[in-house]
């Protein structure tokens, strides 16, 4: 067990025959993911790393029966590429594309809150990693380690950082999730906290947030009531202007209850044991 | 991407919203003629991006010109005004305020209120009573109930309500069509007549919907931005620019705001927040480094390579620090696969003090350290 994604999971990958899309196919393929074949509009009959490749989605389910899709498809066309992942009902969508209209996303979201049988992880995130068995999206390869701890981030660099150092000291990790950096993403930290608390393969979750949004408030209310499992945290941007987009799309500070302190205190009160920096993160699950 | 007002209200008027009959000035003697034309007095306005609204009345032509002189010796945020509106003014008996907000997470929000010329965080910390908020599906659009909802709550007189209702469809479809993500119409006059008329507005542009909205993208105001901010954005460079001494890039959104609080924990506040993203080469470095160099005292690359190999980011980092040469202290985090090669290649960087660190949390160290020690040449 694991979330998410495991060695069973049949992934295709919208744009692979795209540059990104077929580099980290080969960077997948390299760690174990059961790739099953891609899809590229006008490019259905080609092959790609011995991959079938489709016209559409819904052609590439029904050859392939791939239950998880991965979307490297460029920021104008991901919204459509999405959209045909949910029509398809495939039940695992993973969008690492980087700057999507805030009105398509807006859209998209409304959309797949009709369409209960998709889930969709980010958009701008580097996907799910669950060690040893199944990668699906740009997480490196090196650094993780099979273990127990979940590790839930909005940033992806700062995650590899954390599940870097946590590998290096032997802590391995059951399943490592990026939830993205844009203001609407399709999973949130809640989500993705209550698989973890049903995962029987994790017994701690480490969750790294940031400035913008409620997603860590949520997340502090979810603790609270739900979580039994201890849950290390760090929230990042604490030295972070107001009105200020910092990097991330959806890192801004606009209401009060989006800065980091607020989220701290949140967390702290509901029982997450929050450290200053994602440094001390491994430090004290040692 | 801010619109100017002039912009904004032109946008407007495109799609249906009523706006007074402006025209720009970018001379006095420009702004006497229009002040003769339209008959005064006029309401002229200095057109800055992101600010507050800037505007003073002028009872005469020779007033216009006056207060046109004054404004174009100004400079708001250190960025000259080159651009003003001059409006007839208009008969008005109430300002409210019109907003429409898409970056609230995933909820599209249009919010009104009676604090016309408000700002719309102030209202909501000072006056939240004032505000009459509605969630916009955005598959069906503002729905008139919606419409007349806002009307009630901010106690339009109903005979405007018609009006208002149109008013605020013909907003919305602005807004999509536009890809706005923060938009205002504030304030929103009430005119003796009971017309509503835009007298002042904004919209904030999607920068990432640009590659679709190629006519708004075309009037974008470079003389209205700061240089850097322009070649940020050129070079594909997240850059805020902050108020400490130590040059911070780095590799990722995430990373960089830990590695500036732990600066700010230091006492070594950044000078700069610019993150080069997962695709380093060096003209995007040399970028960066032009873009920080002028005042820090240390400098701070913190890259967690994702991507490409550490050997590979080292080659392009190398390159823009030959072609850049700074002449403070750099400090070197380069984490990631082959990162001791990557750490090999930049050793050879000839003319600079670097140092390596293993960690973030080192790095900030020996990078606040660095700072401590800095003599300004000057003295």
């Amino acid at each position: 067990m694991s979330i998410l994604a495991d060695k069973n999971t049949l992934l295709i990958v919208q744009g692979i025959t795209g540059r990104e899309g077929s580099f980290h196919t080969a960077q997948m393929l390299a760690y174990g993911t059961q790739i099953v074949g891609g899809v590229t509009p006008g490019k259905g009959g080609e092959w790609v790393y011995g991959k079938p490749v489709f016209d559409s989605v819904s052609a590439a389910v029904e050859a392939t029966g791939a239950n998880a899709t991965i979307i490297y498809v460029g920021a104008a066309n991901a919204a459509d590429a999405i959209y045909e992942a949910i029509d398809a009902q495939i039940p695992l969508i993973v969008c690492v594309t980087e700057g999507i209209p805030v009105m398509d996303m807006l859209k998209v979201y409304a959309y797949l809150r009709q369409n209960r049988a998709s889930r969709l992880i980010g958009p701008n995130c580097p996907g799910i990693l669950t060690p040893g068995q199944s990668k699906v999206g740009l997480i490196p390869n090196f650094i993780a380690r099979s273990g127990s701890v979940g590790v839930v981030a909005r940033s992806g660099t700062l995650s590899y950082g954390v599940v870097d150092a946590m590998s290096q000291a032997g802590i391995g990790q059951s399943t490592i999730v990026g939830i993205g950096g844009d203001p609407i993403i399709g999973t949130s930290f809640v989500d993705i906290l209550e698989m973890f608390e049903d995962d029987p393969e994790t017994n701690r979750v480490v969750l790294i947030g940031e400035i913008g949004g409620r997603s860590e408030i949520d997340a502090a209310n979810f603790i609270q009531s739900r979580m039994t499992k201890p849950v290390f945290a760090c929230v990042v941007g604490t030295s972070a202007p107001e009105r200020t987009r910092i990097g991330h799309a959806g890192a801004v500070i606009i209401e009060p209850e989006t800065t980091a302190a607020a989220k701290i205190d949140a967390l702290r009160a509901a029982g997450a044991i929050v450290v200053d920096t994602p440094d001390e993160l491994v430090d004290l699950l040692s | 991407m801010y619109l100017h007002e002039y912009q904004s209200k032109q946008a407007f008027a495109r799609h249906g919203i009523p706006v007074p009959a402006g025209k720009i000035a970018t001379t006095e003697q420009e702004a006497f003629a229009i002040a003769s034309e339209f008959g005064v007095p006029v309401v002229v306005n200095a057109q800055a991006l992101a600010s507050q609204r800037v505007f003073r009345l002028a009872r005469t032509p020779q007033e216009a010109e006056l207060v046109a002189r004054d404004i174009f010796a100004q400079a708001i945020q250190d960025i000259r005004i080159h651009t003003i509106l001059i409006e007839p003014t208009a008969d008005i008996v109430a300002e409210y305020f019109l907003g429409l907000y898409a970056d609230r997470g995933s909820d599209l929000l249009m919010v009104a209120s009676t604090e016309g010329g408000g700002e719309i965080s102030q209202i909501e910390r000072d006056q939240p009573q004032t505000l009459a908020r509605e969630t916009i599906n955005p598959m069906l659009g503002v729905l008139d109930f919606q419409a007349r909802n806002l009307a009630n709550g901010i106690n339009l007189p109903r005979e405007s309500w018609k009006a208002f209702i149109q008013l605020v469809c013909n907003f919305y479809r602005c807004c999509v069509d536009c890809d706005a993500v923060r938009a205002e119409i504030n304030p929103l006059g009430l005119t003796r007549g009971g017309e509503l008329i835009a007298l002042g507005g904004k919209l904030e542009i999607d920068d990432n919907a640009l590659f679709r909205q190629r006519e708004l993208a075309a009037i974008r105001d470079l003389q209205a931005e700061h240089e850097s901010t322009v070649l940020a954005r050129t070079a594909r460079i997240s850059y805020v620019h902050l108020n400490g001494k130590i040059g911070l890039i780095v590799s990722g959104a995430g990373l960089g705001m830990a590695t500036m609080d732990l600066l700010a924990r230091q006492h070594a506040e950044a000078a700069s927040f610019l993150d080069l993203g997962s695709h380093i080469q060096r003209d995007k470095v040399s970028v960066a480094l032009r873009l920080i160099l002028p005042d820090v005292h240390a400098l701070l690359i913190n890259i967690f390579a994702d991507r490409a190999p550490c050997d590979e980011i080292a080659q392009e980092l190398l390159a823009a620090i030959h072609e850049i040469k700074p002449i403070v202290p750099l400090v070197i985090r380069l984490a990631g696969e082959h990162a001791e090669e990557g750490r090999a290649i930049l050793s050879a960087a000839s003319g600079v003090d670097l140092v390596f660190a293993p960690t973030t949390t080192e790095a900030v160290r020996r990078a606040a350290e660095k700072g401590m020690a800095h003599v300004d040449p000057g003295r």
